[in-house]
């Protein structure tokens, strides 16, 4: 199996050179916010691994937020952010990054303190920030084969009305073969191609296992500390949930406007949101361990098509920044940016407030989980508050959702493997 | 078990609320609706003092005629309610619903109905005049409404007469059957995990300002600034020192005017079935997703609160699509889902099924818990019908021409952006709704693609598994204009009538 990995290179951007930057940066558009593939500076593309990536400028817009705490707000100097989700691993892409297209990405990061001298690939490496916790939609599966079920799902969908046409719907075992044989047909003629997946080698194999025991079994060895803590840690968290101020005042109009631009130009959206952590040891071993528990069960549990019961992400990534002062989060999502928190509100308040009461200003909440993201109006100022226009974004698979890449897998899944009986095979024609 | 905000049970006040929020005025049979400016404010305060705007308390008689006003944000400026004085409009409202391409873009304005080819735009006028009367009875209503103070006062932008209500859209099929059941009693309050089965009943927040929402929260309604003058005959703002409660009672009103293409669509169905009547109706039928007489496709009925008999279905059990097709119109507009996609019974499989754990994602194609929780995303219908009336077979002659009909669509709800724009945007005329891929709502879609997709397609699920494919649909359905709507309370009528005059 494929496995899928990230980058996520940061770096502050030269004092003056924003505009510069932000015209270069359009410069790479076919529509606001939508990246042309095919651009002069980052071609992204040409990239086979790369399945989503994006450019957009870290501005940290409720930095002065943290004064309710009594502490001195640290301002956060203008960052670019550039990360994606490659199939493979990092190293190799961000060199064959570097290797196509140097002369692009040294333009783009002259705007950045420290580069332009010595490798390109260095200062990348040296400037990528790891996640926190990372969520793929369906992990192994790559950007070829998201590709090649596609054109396989939509050169079915013809032959299958044609064979329909001329002798009816009546048997489907008889579909699925004459389906199966031209395929075969197809595929040896080499018009249609279905690469094999990747099988993970045994040293994968046995890391996973180890890995999907691992947080279990510590769980387990330590859980008579937990239940001991657990007293202490419940009423140390009432106290700062009931004393944590909520800051929420109405996202100005303008920057709603400006964030709708670049909205909805493909099925899929980018989200970009940063903003800071509650001061304090407490806060930031929570969010961490939450954050941690987040990655792994994105790695282990979910990672098949759903997160919890949100099945329109495709990628989604938390990363810490500034000494964990501060996160950012990035996702893809299905659907307007309206559908995609209602989503959120109403299938998961309970996981977002894990993850997000952690933030400063953030509605209250009760005992980690309840209240919080369940009050759909103040969850909504808080995470526009602090979103960000993603100036430039590619995905590898335009017009396709989450749901078609699944349905896809489950069209070629069902012709390798036939369902079992007449009913499972008109389910599996159904999805054709 | 919830920890809800104390939200208090305010008991609804009718008296404070115009009467189209309660009621549809079905009986009152004839209506016209009036956009206007305002020419000059003096005459336009004073006629506004002395309208005789319908309240929605009940009467010992059923009326004879109703008024109902509403203003566009720029109406309210007219009048000399500055922006600085005011606070917590929403923002589609201020901005109107041609304002921003982004908003075109998810409403799915675009293509034949983007904004510029609209005959009208409500953002350009001020005050909209709907009036209500019995058979026989609007003329005399519009002459004692419309007097000399009035045209003294205002200038019309554009009438828009309708077709005596007999409860038919343009297309022959009997509308505004589904209702959402509005609990004014609040007596059932949305529990912590209460609602996880569809139902009609929706709270009282959902519609009108400044009351709790099915999220237990008190829906957002905008403010007046402390000081403003005869700011005193509002209520004051809940939490907010010195504010007062400029929504309260209010709502927000949506008007599109959509032009049907009737000779269009039954020619469609015609020439999609070779002719035959029965399989034009049929095929008519699967788009709309009810019989022309309103038979809704699914038989199997089931007991849902607040819902009347003939309207008690959901689609759980046709979660294939082959009874009622997953993209047809009336599945669209309200999905009737609840907010766990099964029946969960017990603790343990309320946590799985809240985590994700209770998937039937393989079985079937309508199965995927994509569209959950309509009850937050529900509207409330008043729409009107305009021009003459054209049967089917009357559509299918020979010169039959497309004509001046279609629907004022007019809604009411609480929050533009989560009910009216989510409806429109994720469930109407999104070509990937609830798993489906290249189609929009096949009864009102544009046939622009959408976020690059194609949405012109129309696919009926069979219990073969070999979907029949509709392709390339022509537009049914054109936008020719419309607006967001501010339909204050009666009191805030009062306060807008009253404020900045000069005899005040």
């Amino acid at each position: 199996m494929t496995q899928q990995d990230t980058f996520f290179i940061l770096a502050p951007v030269l004092e003056d050179r924003a505009d510069e930057l932000m015209s270069l940066l359009e410069r790479m558009t076919l529509k606001p916010g939508l990246a042309d593939p095919d651009n002069g500076l980052v071609p992204f593309g040409r990239f086979d691994r790369l399945h989503v990536a994006r450019f957009f400028l870290v501005e940290a817009n409720t930095w002065r937020d943290i004064e309710v705490y009594g502490q001195e707000p640290r301002p956060y100097p203008l960052h670019l952010a550039f990360l994606g989700d490659v199939d493979g691993d990092r190293q190799s892409f961000l060199k064959e990054l570097a290797q196509e297209c140097p002369d692009g990405l040294n333009e783009i990061f002259s705007h950045c303190e420290g580069a332009g001298s010595g490798s390109l690939l260095r200062w990348m490496e040296r400037h990528n920030v790891e996640e926190a916790a990372n969520y793929v939609n369906t992990r192994g599966r790559t950007v070829r084969q998201v590709h090649e079920e596609a054109t396989l799902a939509t050169v079915l969908r013809g032959k299958l009305a044609n064979i329909v046409k001329t002798q009816g719907s009546a048997d489907p075992f008889k579909l699925h073969r004459q389906l199966a044989e031209f395929v075969n047909h197809e595929k040896a003629n080499g018009s249609l191609h279905l690469t094999a997946p990747e099988r993970p080698g045994l040293l994968r194999r046995i890391t996973n296992a180890m890995e999907l025991i691992s947080v279990p079994l510590i769980l387990l060895l330590i859980s008579p500390l937990v239940l001991l803590a657990l007293p202490f840690f419940l009423i140390w968290l009432r106290m700062l949930e009931r004393s944590d101020p909520e800051i929420l005042p109405r996202p100005d109009d303008k920057r709603i406007t400006d964030l709708g631009r670049y909205e909805d130009h493909d099925v899929t959206n980018p989200f970009s949101a940063f903003g800071d952590v509650k001061p304090g040891l407490f806060r930031r071993v929570v969010t961490t361990v939450a954050l941690y528990l987040l990655n792994y069960s994105a790695r282990h549990i979910f990672g098949r098509g759903y997160l919890t019961r949100v099945q329109t992400i495709h990628f989604a990534r938390w990363v810490f920044v500034d000494g964990k002062r501060r996160v950012m989060f990035c996702s893809n999502y299905d659907g307007a940016l309206e559908s995609y928190m209602d989503d959120f509100v109403n299938k998961v308040a309970w996981g977002l407030n894990l993850v997000f009461s952690n933030g400063v200003g953030y509605p209250s909440t009760r005992f980690l989980i309840k209240r919080g993201a369940e009050q759909e109006a103040k969850f909504k100022r808080y995470l526009r508050n602090r979103q960000l226009p993603t100036q430039v974004w590619y995905k590898a698979y335009p017009g396709l959702t989450a749901r078609d890449l699944a349905r896809h897998g489950e069209i070629r899944k069902g012709l390798e493997k036939r369902p079992n009986g007449a009913k499972a095979l008109r389910n599996w024609l159904s999805k054709i | 078990m919830s920890f809800g905000p104390d939200i208090p049970n305010d008991p609804v006040e009718f008296d404070d609320m115009q009467g189209l929020i309660r009621f549809g005025h079905g009986r009152l049979v004839e209506a016209e609706f009036l956009l206007c400016m305002v020419d000059d404010v003096e005459p336009a305060r004073e006629w506004l003092r002395d309208a005789p705007v319908t309240s929605a308390a009940t009467l010992d008689a059923p009326p004879e005629t109703a008024l109902q006003l509403a203003f566009t944000a720029s109406g309210l400026e007219a009048f000399g309610l500055s922006n600085a004085e005011t606070s917590g409009f929403s923002h589609p409202f201020l901005t109107g619903m041609a304002g921003e391409d982004s908003r075109s873009r998810r409403l799915g304005d675009t293509g034949q109905n983007a904004p510029k080819n609209w005959d009208w735009d409500g953002g350009e006028a001020h005050l909209l005049v709907m009036l209500y009367a019995r058979e026989g009875g609007l003329d005399a209503w519009k002459d004692e409404v419309l007097n000399a103070g009035f045209k003294a006062g205002f200038g019309l932008i554009q009438s828009f007469p309708t077709r005596p209500n007999e409860g038919f859209e343009p297309f022959g099929f009997r509308d505004g059957i589904s209702e959402p059941k509005i609990d004014w009693q609040n007596a059932h309050p949305p529990s912590k995990h209460g609602r996880e089965d569809y139902s009609n009943l929706i709270s009282p927040g959902e519609v009108i300002l400044g009351h709790r929402n099915e999220y237990n929260a008190r829906a957002a309604s905008p403010k007046l600034e402390a000081g403003v003058a005869e700011g005193d005959v509002l209520p004051d703002a809940p939490d907010a020192e010195g504010l007062r409660d400029l929504g309260r009672n209010g709502s927000y009103l949506v008007f599109r005017q959509l032009a049907q293409d009737v000779p269009g669509f039954w020619r469609y169905m015609d020439g999609a079935t070779d002719g035959d009547a029965d399989r034009r109706q049929a095929l008519a039928a699967k788009m709309v997703g009810r019989e022309m007489d309103g038979t809704p496709l699914i038989h199997d009925r089931r007991d849902i609160e607040g819902s009347r008999q003939a309207n008690d279905f959901t689609f759980e059990g046709d979660v294939n699509g082959v009874s009622c097709p997953i993209g047809a119109h009336i599945r669209r507009a309200n999905p009737r889902t609840g907010d766990q996609p099964h029946h969960v019974e017990g603790r343990l499989r309320w946590v799985l099924s809240t985590l994700g754990f209770l998937r039937r994602r393989d079985k079937l194609p309508g199965r995927h818990d994509l569209v959950a929780s309509t009850r937050f995303h529900r509207l409330v219908r008043r729409g009107r019908v305009y021009g003459t009336r054209m049967t089917p077979e009357q559509a299918l002659k020979k010169g039959a021409k497309t004509g001046e009909r279609g629907l004022l669509f007019i809604c009411l709800c609480a929050d533009l952006v989560r009910q009216f724009e989510f409806v429109q945007n994720a469930w109407m005329a999104s070509p990937t709704f609830n798993g489906l891929s290249g189609e929009a709502d096949p009864l009102i879609g544009g046939r622009a693609p959408m976020s690059g997709v194609a949405s012109d397609g129309f696919s009926i699920q069979k219990a073969d598994g070999i979907e029949e494919q509709h392709p390339n649909l022509p537009q049914f359905v054109s936008v020719k204009g419309g607006g967001y709507f501010f339909l204050p309370g009666l009191r805030a009528l009062q306060f807008i009538a009253r404020h900045g005059s000069k005899e005040a």
